[in-house]
C-alpha cells in the first residue's frame, strides 16, 4: 500500500486523550486507541452503541482537535451515488452548449464532410465531462480535501446495501472511479468515521475495512469526568449523585435506557433549577428529560425514592 | 512474536471470529504500531481490528486472555538461556543432598525435574508442545493422544528407566522424583487442555452440533435441551437471514403495453416511460396448528419454538395450539419472548390427551375464515387421537380451502397407522406429509415451507 505523507502524525494514544479532552470529548483508552490506530494504520472506524452515547460527537472532537474540515454525510433509505459521490451539472452543461453553439460551428466550419468534422470534434477530447461540470458530494468533496478533512458517514445502517457496496472503494483506498474521468485518489487520506446504531446487520466486506469500535454506555467514574466537562456549574455532590442514580436507572427493564446524551442534558437542567442535591421531588418532575417514554418512566417512578436514598448513602460514605 | 500472533489468530478463529489474511494483516500492522509494551493496549487494538461485533469482542476478549495466560514458548526458552548461567550450578546443588553418585547416572529429564527449576521445566514444556504440533489439536478425544506425545517427547521412557532404577538404589530419591513426575504429568494434562479450550472450540462445537441436529426430538436429554433451544433459534436466524430480506424485484420481463400507453397518454403516445409486467409474488400466509398434548410433549416443546421465530420471518402467522381443545396463540408468541410465551402456551393447553376430531371442530367453528387460497396449512403432531373420531372431512374442508397442507409428524413413517394414529386418514388430505423428527428435518420442512412463496 502506498504510503501517503499523512500532515501531523500523532504522537500517542495518550495525546489522542489529552487533545480530545482539550475538545471536550472525554474518551475512554478504546476510543483513544482506536483514534490512534485508525491514524497510524489508515483504516476508517465504524462505531457502533446505542444512541447517544457520543459516536457523532466523536467525529466533531476529532474535527476540532485536529484543525480539520468536517464532511458530513447523513445516510437515509435510498440515498444514492448521486447524492453521495458526484453529479454531473446538467444545467450548466445545456447552458455551455447554448453559448458555444456558434463557436462550435465557427470551429467545425472549416471541415468539409461529416467524417472531418467529427474527427476535430474529437480533438477537442470532451469538454463536457470534465471536472468543471462535476458538482462534488460530500464523499467526493472529502476526497478533494488538500489536507485532508473528518468525513463522518452518519448511520450507515439507515442506509441500502447497494449504498454500502458504493463506500468499499472509497474505504479501502481512499479513492473513487467516475467513468468519464477515470479514478481520482485523495491527495491526503481523510479520517473516516462511519457509526451505526445496528438497525441491520452491516456486510462483512464493509466490516473488514474498518476498526470496529464499540461505545456503550461509560463506567461511573467516566461518566461523571464527562459531565464535568460538559456541564461546568455543576457541584461535585450533585454530579456524583446523578450519575450513580442514572447507573441505576440503566439497571432497570426499559424500553430506552437514558445514554450519556440524556444524562448531560439532565445536568443542564438541574444546573438551571439551582438544586445543589439529588431530591425526591425534583427527581419526579424533571424524569421526563431522562426518559422518553410513558411506560419507561411509569416503570421508575417506584423506584425513584429508593434510588435517590441509596445515592445520598453513598455519597456519605464515598 | 510473530509466530504467537499467528497462534493467536488461529485461536480467535477457533472462537468464532473470522480473521481473514487482511484482517490479521491490519492487526498485525496496528500491533506494529503501538507495540507490546501495555497489555491492555495491545488487547484493545487486537479486538479494534479483528472483532466485528459485540460477540465477538465478547469472544475475543476471552480467548485473549486466556492466550497470554498460558506461558508463552519463545520468552521462556530466552528466559531459559539466561538461566542457563546458573541452571549448571544449581543442578549438582540439590541433589547433592541425596547423593552425588545416583544423580550422575540420571537422564536429562529427571535431572532437571529434581533440580525443580521451573524456568527450565516450563521452556521444556512449551519445546515439547510445539514439537508435538499441540496448536493442531481438535477434538476433545485427542486429549490422551496429545499428552501422551508430549511426554515422550520430553523423554518419559527414559524418565521411567530411571525411576525403577533409583527404586533400588536410592528410595528417597526415587519418591521426590515419583512426586515430581506426577506433577510434570499434570502440567502437561494442563497445557493440552489449555490448547484444546484454545484451538479445538470450533471443530469440538461443529461435531456436536451435527450429532444434535441429527438426533430424535423426542429423545433429547434434559442437559442437551439448552443447546437443542440455541440450535432452534440458530436455524431460525438463519431462515430469517434467508428469506425476510426484502429483495428488489427484477425489472426484466415483458413489456406492460397497456400500462406503457396509458402512462405516455401525455406524449401523444409515443413511449417515453415504459411500463414492465411484474410477476405478481403471494405473500406468504401460514396457518400453523400445533398439537400440544402429552404424547408430543418433548416435541412440542422446540415445535412452538420454530413457529415463534416463524412469526418473526413472516408477516402473516396465525398459529393454534390444541391437546383437548383448540386456542388461537398467536398473540401470546407475537408478544412475549420465547421461553415465557412457550411455559404460557404449555399452561393453558399443554399436556392433555389429545382429541384431533374436536380440536379440528374448534378450528372450523371459529377460525376458518383465516384459511384463504393463499394459505398454508401446517399441522404439527403425531395424529394420535386416543381413538376419538379423527373427524378427517374437516381437514379435507381446510384442503380445499388453502394453497396447501403440509403435516409434520415427529414419529417415523412405519408408525403411521399403527394403533391409534390416524395418520393414513388425514394424510389423504394433505398436499406434503413429512417425518420431522431431528432438528436438520425441522429445519427443511421450514425451509420449503417459506421457499414456496419465492
Amino acid at each position: 500500500m502506498a504510503e501517503r505523507p499523512s500532515s501531523h502524525a500523532i504522537a500517542s494514544i495518550e495525546a489522542v486523550e489529552s487533545g480530545l479532552a482539550a475538545q471536550g470529548y472525554i474518551a475512554s483508552r478504546q476510543i483513544a486507541t482506536a483514534v490512534y490506530l485508525s491514524q497510524a494504520i489508515e483504516k476508517p472506524i465504524l462505531v457502533e452503541g446505542p444512541a447517544g452515547v457520543g459516536k457523532t460527537e466523536l467525529a466533531k472532537a476529532i474535527a476540532a482537535w485536529r484543525g480539520l474540515k468536517m464532511i458530513r454525510l447523513q445516510c437515509y433509505e435510498g440515498l444514492d451515488e448521486a447524492k453521495a459521490l458526484y453529479e454531473w451539472k446538467y444545467a450548466k452543461q445545456l447552458l455551455y452548449t447554448q453559448i458555444l453553439k456558434d463557436k462550435l460551428g465557427e470551429v467545425l466550419g472549416g471541415a468539409q464532410t461529416l467524417h472531418a468534422a467529427l474527427d476535430q470534434l474529437h480533438g477537442f477530447g470532451d469538454v463536457f465531462f470534465s471536472k468543471e461540470f462535476v458538482e462534488p458530494r460530500p464523499l467526493l468533496q472529502a476526497l478533494l480535501a488538500p489536507e485532508g478533512c473528518v468525513l463522518l458517514i452518519d448511520e450507515i445502517d439507515k442506509s441500502d446495501a447497494e449504498f454500502e457496496s458504493l463506500l468499499l472503494e472509497i474505504l479501502s483506498d481512499f479513492q473513487v472511479t467516475i467513468p468519464e474521468l477515470g479514478t481520482i485518489a485523495a491527495t491526503s487520506a481523510p479520517t473516516v468515521i462511519l457509526t451505526s446504531n445496528s438497525e441491520r446487520n452491516l456486510g462483512d466486506a464493509l466490516k473488514r475495512r474498518c476498526l470496529h469500535l464499540h461505545i456503550g454506555f461509560p463506567e461511573q467514574k467516566l461518566e461523571e469526568r464527562i459531565v464535568e466537562s460538559r456541564v461546568p456549574g455543576i457541584s461535585q455532590i450533585l454530579r456524583r449523585q446523578l450519575v450513580a442514580f442514572i447507573h441505576d436507572i440503566r439497571t432497570l427493564d426499559l424500553k430506552k435506557q437514558p445514554s450519556v446524551s440524556e444524562t448531560i442534558d439532565w445536568a443542564r437542567v438541574l444546573v438551571l433549577l439551582q438544586a445543589s442535591e439529588l431530591g425526591h421531588e425534583v427527581v419526579k418532575d424533571t424524569l421526563n428529560v431522562l426518559l422518553k417514554y410513558e411506560a419507561d418512566i411509569e416503570v421508575a417512578l417506584p423506584q425513584v425514592t429508593s434510588f435517590v436514598a441509596k445515592t445520598q448513602r453513598q455519597n456519605i460514605f464515598g | 512474536m510473530q509466530e504467537n500472533l499467528h497462534r493467536f489468530f488461529r485461536a480467535a478463529r477457533g472462537v468464532g471470529v473470522h480473521v481473514s489474511p487482511a484482517e490479521s494483516i491490519d492487526a498485525m500492522r496496528a500491533v506494529a504500531s503501538v507495540g507490546f509494551a501495555d497489555r491492555n493496549v495491545l488487547r484493545d487494538s487486537l479486538l479494534l481490528t479483528l472483532a466485528k461485533s459485540e460477540d465477538e469482542k465478547k469472544a475475543l476478549g476471552s480467548c485473549f486472555d486466556l492466550f497470554f495466560a498460558q506461558v508463552e514458548p519463545t520468552q521462556p526458552e530466552g528466559g531459559g538461556e539466561a538461566d542457563a548461567g546458573e541452571s549448571p550450578n544449581a543442578v549438582p546443588q540439590s541433589p547433592a543432598g541425596a547423593g552425588d553418585t545416583a544423580s550422575q547416572s540420571l537422564g536429562a529429564l529427571a535431572q532437571m525435574l529434581l533440580a525443580q527449576n521451573r524456568t527450565e521445566i516450563s521452556a521444556a514444556l512449551a519445546n515439547a508442545s510445539s514439537a508435538a504440533g499441540l496448536s493442531d489439536i481438535r477434538y476433545f478425544t485427542q486429549r490422551g493422544l496429545f499428552a501422551s506425545r508430549m511426554l515422550d517427547l520430553m523423554g518419559i521412557q527414559r524418565l521411567r528407566d530411571d525411576l525403577d532404577a533409583l527404586n533400588e538404589s536410592n528410595p528417597a530419591l526415587a519418591e521426590r522424583l515419583q512426586a515430581a513426575t506426577e506433577d510434570l504429568r499434570t502440567a502437561v494434562r494442563e497445557a493440552v487442555s489449555q490448547a484444546l479450550a484454545l484451538y479445538g472450540r470450533e471443530e469440538t462445537e461443529n461435531l456436536r452440533h451435527e450429532i444434535l441436529r441429527n438426533a430424535p426430538l423426542s429423545r433429547i436429554e434434559p442437559r442437551q435441551v439448552a443447546q437443542m433451544r440455541a440450535l432452534i433459534r440458530q436455524i431460525a436466524r438463519r431462515l430469517r437471514e434467508r428469506y425476510s430480506k426484502p429483495r428488489k424485484r427484477q425489472r426484466r420481463g415483458h413489456l406492460d403495453v397497456r400500462r406503457t400507453l396509458r402512462r405516455n397518454a401525455a406524449w401523444g403516445g409515443v413511449p417515453f416511460l415504459t411500463a414492465w409486467k411484474r410477476r405478481h409474488r403471494d405473500r406468504p400466509k401460514i396457518v400453523a396448528l400445533c398439537d400440544v398434548s402429552g404424547s408430543v410433549a418433548r416435541v412440542s416443546d422446540f415445535f412452538l419454538l420454530l413457529i415463534h421465530s416463524l412469526h418473526e420471518v413472516v408477516d402473516d402467522v396465525r398459529s393454534f395450539a390444541f391437546s383437548g381443545h383448540l386456542i388461537e396463540v398467536s398473540e401470546i408468541l407475537d408478544s412475549k419472548p420465547a421461553e415465557e410465551a412457550m411455559a404460557d402456551i404449555m399452561d393453558k393447553v399443554g399436556f392433555g390427551s389429545s382429541d384431533y376430531g374436536s380440536s379440528l371442530v374448534d378450528f372450523e367453528k371459529e377460525f376458518m375464515a383465516s384459511v384463504t387460497p393463499q394459505t398454508t396449512v401446517i399441522v404439527l403432531g403425531d395424529a394420535r387421537s386416543n381413538n376419538l373420531d379423527p373427524r378427517a372431512e374437516i381437514l379435507k374442508r381446510i384442503a380445499e380451502r388453502a394453497k396447501r397442507v403440509v403435516w409434520l409428524n415427529p414419529e417415523g413413517r412405519m408408525t403411521w397407522g399403527w394403533g391409534d394414529s390416524e395418520m393414513p386418514r388425514y394424510q389423504t388430505f394433505c398436499n406434503v406429509v413429512r417425518q420431522c423428527a431431528t432438528a436438520q428435518q425441522l429445519e427443511r420442512a421450514v425451509s420449503d415451507i417459506v421457499a414456496t412463496y419465492r
